[in-house]
């Protein structure tokens, strides 16, 4: 509120200047000092823990048999056995990993070429807009698991395939948030004075309008990271992971829950763990997303005010 | 503070009033002021002097994080500083009313003017016996014209001025005692400024109300109010009978004020003040002005000077005796060498549009070089569009363009990269003009990158350089846009456009988001460095006043025409056009000049 007050702001002193600041990074730490980022942090931390450890500390091989099917927990096996007799606890251990680098790997790929699309949508204008965005609106007509099944079902169920089809899906809606953030900032004067210098249009996306849109892009990143998760999991329960044997927490809860009954852990636990890490992320996401808000409002009222002389009454 | 005895009857009375922000420090402190029926004072200041926060808690109002936290706000009698926000909703409107900078915010875009007037009246009963004649005679007193139909309109089919008489007339229906005009003439072209200017005048007599008027514009100021009150840094710094304060001004701020404020009467240097203001809660100790102050000594800096009564007036400044009529006055422009034949700039026949809507129509121009030209013009005249045109950024023209003997293209991707280096262009807006993600070292190094690629060391001494040519210290190359004055941004915009040394350099209205102080700066600014560096210039401005100092040779758009073109002094002293001669006529000039003769003495360093 200090900046509507102080239009003409004059320079803070010298000391303060000097600290280069890095905005991006101090965004993501004040959203993480938040009570809602600390939260949506730890939640995130913890599954990350469990999936990068686990395997060096699992108890058994993940696929060795060690107990009879849906066996209940013992003091041997914690989380008891699953529908072919094998650790549950060792399974769950070893079954994040590869999801979280693939949910990770689709994310940063969807994100990417959505804000590619995006960018250049907005700051083309004309028939590359069109293009881009009557593609966005087709790929957005069908329901994202349908287009990655169907992706999967021409090709086969490989791995990388399904991280760029689960990207590929995620990049139509970030293009649209990022075409409209950039709508605006390529009308703003300093984007015109690098036009005047008869800057390439490439440069001018990358080095004047990216590192503006730093912001919209971290949020952009959380929430796809979670569709990305929710994705990922239930793919590998329709069978599309990796193949049978190597354990995963979504193929977990499709393969055990015949046995619900006798031992509800094998289901529970994936099951949690995949929801613990999907409201952490979305969690933490809004957080960042409520930093920037609050920042993005507090300079515009200051633009404002800077350029009126005063504001007005709300 | 009040410089008159205990008038008869006070419609409102401030008195020692002090807000802060939540965080503890004040941003307004020890304002005090009267103002009596009839009465319009003037609360005129600089951004961030807290002029607008005073004028709000005139209705009891503080902006999201500030409060109210001490003194007194009497309004017929009613002390407003503790009152509840129910009570204060009920002496909103019937005793205070606020006119808005924007009549867009006081106006209901989806309903007719006169169910506006009617509703605003029936909140207020008391008001009027006889609501329909109430409104038809507020009307007419704002010099509004019942029989067009007014009453049946939408805010959206009246003209910016109308909306603004609208939105008086309305505060004035109520009846209430105090109104309160927040700049209410900004953005308004001069001669619709001029008239409303009028009706607030007149209203104000005729119904006999006391009037607030916050105002940046001293020249607006000086033929309206009888009394001024000088706002820095969040105190009264003078207030006295404006004829007074405006014609033999005591302290040192307002001196300095006074002296920026360009004139169209004749070709003056102007002198800005140095510095900047403290940011509200960041205030030196002492006197706030010390640090940008020629007098200050030792004991200004040791308390916060007191009010005392110079001359008719209160000033706060301890050394107030002995600055009395030290104002210091620009120099006579120096003759500026004889406008070349050459020409460097050749526009002919230019038509321009947007869309199928036609702004520019068949405009000629001449620009001579190593001379400054000004394209004047009110808002809509088509001259952001010419500046545009020529540099680049509109290319959707037809007509012919030379610059240096060959065509220009319309639009710069479909120039040289020659031409795009000898034409530079400073904006407007100081504030959307810089990548707020990149250091200054780096706004500035970008065109020597792309046009010259010289070596790191070498773009590094140049922007140094540079920055220097704009008085700005090596130690401003790793700060951020957002760490910048608007007047240090727009030197950092010039200095962008200077590095690569331009044959042309076109300034949009460079000076129209700064404070009047700083506008002098930029203003001598420009003037030096054209002349240091045999710059030819293009001043677009909606400022005639400001184009004696600066240009050599003017053209005033009309419209998208060119209305009449020649040299400076010839327009400003006999101008051909009806147009050019109403123009001159409505800039608004200070009322009360300084006198001549003073300043011989003047510490102030032009
Ligand atoms: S002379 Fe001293 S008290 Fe007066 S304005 Fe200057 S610094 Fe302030």
């Amino acid at each position: 509120m200090t900046s509507v007050l102080v239009p003409d702001s004059p320079s803070p002193a010298p000391a303060a200047v000097r600290t280069r600041r890095r905005r991006g990074s101090s965004t993501l730490a004040r959203a993480a000092r938040t009570r809602r980022g600390a939260i949506g942090l730890a939640l995130v931390g913890i599954v990350v823990a469990i999936a990068v450890i686990g395997p060096f500390v699992a108890p058994y091989s993940p696929t060795a048999f060690v107990t009879s099917p849906f066996a209940a927990p013992s003091g041997s096996t914690l989380l008891g056995g699953d529908v072919l007799g094998r650790d549950v606890l060792s399974r769950v251990l070893a079954g994040g990993w590869l999801l979280l680098v693939m949910a990770s790997a689709a994310t940063v790929f969807g994100v990417v070429v959505g804000a590619a699309a995006g960018i250049s949508a907005a700051y083309l204008r004309g028939s590359t807009d069109g293009l881009i965005m009557r593609s966005v609106d087709v790929i957005l007509a069908f329901p994202s698991l349908v287009f990655v099944l169907l992706l999967v079902s021409i090709v086969g169920p490989k791995l990388w395939l399904i991280t760029i089809a689960v990207g590929f899906v995620q990049a139509p809606p970030v293009a649209r948030v990022l075409r409209s953030a950039t709508l605006d900032l390529s009308e703003r004067d300093y984007v015109k004075a690098v036009e005047l210098q008869g800057m390439r249009p490439a440069k001018v996306m990358s080095s004047e309008l990216l590192p503006n849109l730093v912001s919209p892009l971290m949020v952009e990143l959380g929430l796809r990271l979670t569709y990305s998760i929710v994705i990922m999991a239930g793919l590998a329960f329709l069978g599309f992971g990796q193949p049978p044997p190597a354990p995963n927490w979504g193929y977990m809860i499709q393969e055990n829950r015949i046995g619900l009954s006798s031992n509800p852990w094998a289901v529970i636990v994936p099951a949690a763990l995949i929801s613990v890490l999907t409201v952490g992320a979305n969690t933490f996401t809004d957080a960042i997303a409520r930093v920037v808000i609050g920042v993005e409002r507090q300079g515009d009222d200051a633009t404002l005010a800077s350029t009126l002389g005063l504001g007005n009454l709300p | 503070m009040t410089a008159v005895d205990a008038p008869p009857s006070t419609s409102v009375e401030v008195e020692d009033l002090q807000i802060r922000l939540a965080g503890g420090a004040d941003v307004v402190d020890e304002v005090s002021f009267r103002v009596r029926p009839g009465e319009i004072l003037g609360l005129v200041g600089e951004s961030g002097s807290g002029k607008t926060t005073v004028a709000l808690a005139l209705l009891g109002y503080a902006r999201r994080g500030l409060r109210i936290t001490g003194g007194h706000i009497r309004v017929g009698g009613r002390d407003l500083v503790g009152l509840g926000e129910g009570e204060l909703r009920a002496v909103r409107g019937a005793e205070v009313a606020y006119v808005p900078q924007d009549p867009a915010a006081a106006l209901n875009p989806t309903l007719r003017i006169g169910h506006q007037m009617r509703e605003a009246l029936a909140a207020h009963p008391d008001a009027a016996d006889d609501p329909e004649a109430r409104i038809a005679q507020v009307l007419v007193d704002a010099r509004l014209d019942l029989d067009s139909g007014i009453l049946r309109k939408y805010p959206h089919q009246l003209s910016g001025g109308q909306q603004q008489r609208v939105a008086i007339a309305m505060a004035f229906a109520c009846r209430s005692s105090v109104i309160v005009l927040d700049e209410p003439t900004t953005g308004l072209d001069v001669s619709t400024q001029r008239h409303v200017l009028e009706t607030v005048r007149n209203l104000c007599r005729s119904y006999g109300v006391a009037a607030v008027y916050v105002s940046h514009d001293l020249a607006v100021v000086s033929g309206l109010v009888s009394q001024v009150a000088v706002m820095y840094a969040g105190r009264v710094i003078e207030l006295g009978p404006t004829e007074r304060v405006f014609a033999d001004p005591v302290h040192p701020y307002t001196q300095g004020l006074l002296a920026a404020v360009p004139t169209p009467e004749r070709a003056e240097t102007l002198i800005g003040v140095p510095g900047h203001p403290p940011r509200p809660g960041h205030r030196p100790s002492g006197c706030s002005f010390a640090p940008r102050c020629p007098y200050a000594e030792d004991r200004c800096r040791a308390q916060n000077p007191p009010p005392v009564q110079v001359d008719g007036r209160l000033v706060r400044c301890v050394r107030a005796s002995q600055t009395a009529g030290a104002t210091p006055r620009g120099g006579q422009v120096v003759a500026p060498p004889a406008v070349r034949t050459e020409t460097l700039l050749q526009v002919h026949g230019l038509d321009a549009r947007y869309g199928r809507f036609a702004v520019l129509r068949h405009v000629d121009l001449r620009v001579a070089p190593e001379t400054c030209t000004a394209v004047v013009g009110e808002s809509g005249s088509g001259k952001t569009t010419l500046a545009r045109c020529i540099v680049g950024l509109h290319a959707n023209w037809s007509g012919q363009m030379r610059f240096e003997g060959t065509d220009l293209a319309p639009g710069a991707r479909r120039r040289d990269k020659e031409v795009l280096e000898r034409i530079q262009y400073v904006f407007q807006n100081p504030y959307t003009s810089l990548n707020p993600r990149k250091t200054i070292r780096q706004i500035v190094a970008q065109p020597l990158a792309h046009f010259r690629a010289l070596g790191a060391r070498e773009t590094d001494e140049r922007v140094v350089t540079a920055l220097g040519e704009v008085s700005l210290g090596a130690d401003f190359a790793d700060r951020y846009p957002d760490q910048l004055s608007g007047g240090e941004r727009q030197r950092v915009a010039i200095a962008r456009a200077l590095v690569v040394e331009p044959t042309l350099l076109v300034c949009d209205e460079v000076t129209s988001a700064l404070d009047v102080s700083v506008q002098a700066v930029i203003v001598e600014l420009l003037r030096r460095l054209q002349h240091e560096r045999h710059l030819t210039m293009l001043f677009i401005t909606h400022n005639l006043a400001l184009v004696r100092s600066i240009a050599q040779e003017a053209v005033v758009l009309c419209d998208g025409r060119v209305v009449e073109s020649g040299p400076v002094e010839e327009i400003m002293e006999r101008p051909a056009d009806p147009y050019t001669v109403r123009l001159i006529q409505d800039v608004p000039k200070l009322a009360h000049r300084v006198g001549a003769g003073s300043g011989g003495a003047s510490p102030w360093s032009p």
